[in-house]
């Protein structure tokens, strides 16, 4: 079996069933625990409305906009970088329509009615540029930071490679830089399944976890009427 | 005041402008005699005990992103890393990943986690204690949602276990635990200076009623230190014609219990208060001026008691604003300008942030509100126990002069609160600095402005 078999094949398989079952192993695990029931009597009895904190805590309090600025801004653009490259690209598109005919059986347009929006490749090259160039940025300042050197541990340098990786490889795949096309595609594939092996075990479950933490903290607060 | 000073093992400084345990000769940091392996084995046992489903969700969502640290007063003031908000649970993290979470059998098997040891929990005692008044403005900074202080709280249950509280914080806690009051303020003091503070001010203050509408309660700094508030609250109750009481067997609001992170000692401070407010009927429960007693009882209360709470808890504060609002309270024009500090418990945690502000505007004050204020407003450095440990005076210092330079920028003639704590820790610091400000009691300002009364 050549590389780009094995990415296609067997490694894609492996890596999507450590995801999901991960990922479900984890938040089944944290949501299946215990919660007292708090008896105190609610000032604000609708507590759920604390659950828009799960959208306002998307952007810091004014009074934080400027300590918080530097991480802010390259976070985003890291985030959205990632996102449109992965989302908006035609062969990612059509690899997914793929996925998403194989497990349900119909095509992706029947059911939704309408074409998956897509950038050309030199607009999403243009996206993974941004985002290596905020993820370097953003290691820097890691490195860089005395508060952030000493919270971090390899997890946090793990997720970070792991996230730069898949976008630096598809870069290279697209220019046909360094390697056979199928050895670039190969590396590329197994780079996002790297990253899918290690998102239940690391910070990247950040992307599940933050719903369940904010909205927590938010109906706690709503409860007792205090700042959110 | 010696005579109320029972424990002469740690006798206490009632001149100093803060009210605590002498500084020991020696420190006594490590309670009991326990062999370190098992200190750590209860540490983090009961730190884990406690652990639901909140605290795990906090736990499994920190990104190390680091914001945190630009929201804490001990950060921002020192720069120094090691003061980041979760850097404090940094051990305790390690604990709940290695021995708790879903993926523990893996840490555990793969040795990904090392062990923590006691040498790292006695390092960890300044950061989760000296270095932390649990004010939650981290909580508000994260962009993760997470309430750093409450895990806080919970560290502090695990180094409560194990013996590792800072030995002023403990012997105040014991004291109180022993004699009913951190400070001295026994049942008997109590009495005492109530019948001298009737007399001398010619107020009725009733105590011991079989049956009351409304039952007061007091903190052990202001019966020691600041007795003016109980005559306020008896002044006011009294002009209000409210049917109220204290109550000798459940009188003292603070909770040292909580500080400590003593959870037994909590629930036996609490449940004091919620028996005798039952006892006497009492519909309402007022809390004093004192931020984390409103904390206890008012959102931990009925979580220890195992039920809700057959009557109504309410700050002081909040007491002083619903009669405000309703016109039975009618206050004198001070027409002065003032600026309120909101004690992190009350406000930011506990929600009432604008009950004092309805007081204050029945005063007729212009308010000038600080930068950043109301729920964000920076911590007095004296919460969360502490203003009780000496060793933590430099640092405490340090965090006060924001304060200073907040309540300095308001240009506002009178700094005034709603926390007997707050206040200690002005006066303080006021001493330390030589500052001209004098903290103001929200209670007290009333008091003094009754409308109607003879003057
Ligand atoms: C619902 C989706 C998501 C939300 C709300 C979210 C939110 C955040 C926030 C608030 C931060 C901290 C800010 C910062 O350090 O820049 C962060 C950091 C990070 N996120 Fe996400 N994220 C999401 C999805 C993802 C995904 C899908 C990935 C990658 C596969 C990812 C990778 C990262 C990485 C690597 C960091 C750390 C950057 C550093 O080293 O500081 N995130 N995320
Ligand atoms: C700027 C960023 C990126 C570029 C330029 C890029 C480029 C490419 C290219 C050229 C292909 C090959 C298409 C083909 O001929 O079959 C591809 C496939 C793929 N890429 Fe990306 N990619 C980028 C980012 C990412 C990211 C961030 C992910 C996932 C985390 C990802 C996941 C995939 C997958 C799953 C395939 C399908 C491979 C297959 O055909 O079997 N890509 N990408
Ligand atoms: S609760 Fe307050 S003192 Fe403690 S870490 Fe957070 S901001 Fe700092
Ligand atoms: S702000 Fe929240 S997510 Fe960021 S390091 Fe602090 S606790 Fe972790």
């Amino acid at each position: 079996m050549d590389l780009l078999t094995f990415a296609r094949g067997p490694g894609l398989q492996w890596a999507v069933t450590i995801f999901v079952i991960g990922v479900l192993w984890k938040l089944v695990g944290v949501i299946l625990l215990r919660a007292k029931p708090d008896l105190s009597e609610p000032r604000n009895p609708s507590t759920w409305k604390g659950l828009r904190l799960i959208i306002t805590r998307s952007w810091p309090r004014k009074e934080f906009l400027r300590s918080t600025a530097f991480t802010e801004v390259l976070g985003y653009t890291f985030h959205i970088g990632f996102l449109v490259a992965l989302l908006f690209y035609l062969p990612h598109i059509l690899f997914f329509e793929d996925v998403f005919k194989g497990v349900l059986g119909v095509n992706f347009q029947q059911v939704f009615g309408v074409q998956w929006p897509y950038f050309s490749g030199g607009v999403i090259n243009f996206f993974g540029a941004v985002t290596v160039a905020a993820l370097i940025a953003v290691l820097i300042h890691r490195i860089v930071s005395p508060v952030k050197r000493l919270i971090s541990n390899f997890d946090d340098y793990f997720s970070w490679f792991v996230t730069i990786a898949p976008v630096v490889t598809g870069m290279l795949a697209y220019g046909h830089v360094g390697a056979p096309y199928q050895t670039l595609i190969a590396v590329h594939l197994l780079s996002m399944e790297l990253l899918l092996v290690w998102f239940p075990f690391g910070k990247l479950m950040h992307a599940f976890t933050v719903f369940l933490s904010r909205g927590t903290e938010g109906m706690q607060f709503e409860r007792k009427g205090a700042s959110l | 005041m010696s005579a109320a000073d029972v424990n002469q093992e740690h006798p206490l400084e009632l001149e100093s402008p803060r009210v605590s345990v002498k500084k020991p000769a020696a420190r006594y940091d490590k309670q009991g005699d326990v062999p370190d392996a098992e200190r750590v084995k209860r540490a983090m046992q009961n730190f884990v005990k406690d652990f639901g489903r909140t605290a795990a969700i906090y736990m499994e969502s920190c990104i190390h992103c680091g914001m945190c640290a630009d929201a804490c007063h001990f950060y921002v003031t020192t720069e120094n890393p090691k003061y980041t908000p979760i850097w404090k649970l940094e051990p305790f993290k390690q604990a709940y990943k290695r021995e708790y979470g879903p993926f523990a059998w893996l840490y555990r098997t793969l040795n990904l986690k090392g062990k923590i040891t006691v040498e790292r929990l006695e390092e960890w005692q300044e950061l989760i204690y000296d270095s932390c008044t649990v004010c939650g403005r981290c909580s508000l900074m994260c962009p993760m949602g997470i309430d750093i202080a409450s895990l806080v709280s919970l560290a502090r249950h695990g180094m409560a276990k194990s013996g590792l509280v800072p030995h002023e914080l403990w012997a105040v806690a014991e004291r109180a635990e022993k004699e009913g009051s951190p400070l001295g303020a026994t049942p008997k003091v109590f009495k005492d200076r109530i019948e001298w503070l009737a007399d001398d001010h010619e107020v009725e203050i009733p105590v011991d009623k079989e049956k009351a509408d409304v039952m007061c309660t007091m903190s052990s700094i202001e019966i020691m230190k600041y007795p003016d508030s109980i005559v306020a609250t008896a002044r006011i109750m009294n002009h209000l014609g409210v049917d109220w009481t204290f109550r000798l067997d459940g009188y003292e609001a603070t909770n040292f219990g909580l500080l400590s992170g003593n959870a037994e000692w909590q629930k036996d401070m609490s449940l004091k208060l919620i028996n005798a407010a039952i006892a006497c009927g009492a519909k309402t429960l007022v809390l004093p001026e004192c931020g984390h007693a409103y904390g206890a009882l008012r959102w931990s209360g009925a979580n220890m008691y195992g039920k809700p709470l057959p009557f109504r808890v309410m700050h002081i504060a909040e007491f002083l604003a619903e009669n405000t609002k309703s016109g039975k309270l009618k206050l004198k024009k001070l027409g002065k300008s003032v600026t309120f500090h909101d004690p992190c418990q009350i406000a930011r945690r506990g929600g009432a942030i604008e009950a004092p502000r309805d007081v204050l505007a029945a005063l007729g004050v212009e308010l000038r509100e600080m930068e950043p204020g109301k729920g964000l407003n920076w911590c007095c450095g004296g919460g969360g126990g502490v203003v009780t440990i000496h060793r933590a005076d430099p640092i405490r210092y340090k965090v006060f002069q924001l304060k200073m330079n907040q309540i300095e920028e308001t240009g506002a003639e009178l700094p005034v609160t709603s926390c007997a704590n707050c206040r200690q820790t002005f006066d303080d610091g006021q001493a330390h600095f030589k500052w001209d400000k004098k903290m103001n009691s929200l209670l007290e300002m009333v008091a003094d402005n009754l409308e109607g009364k003879a003057a």
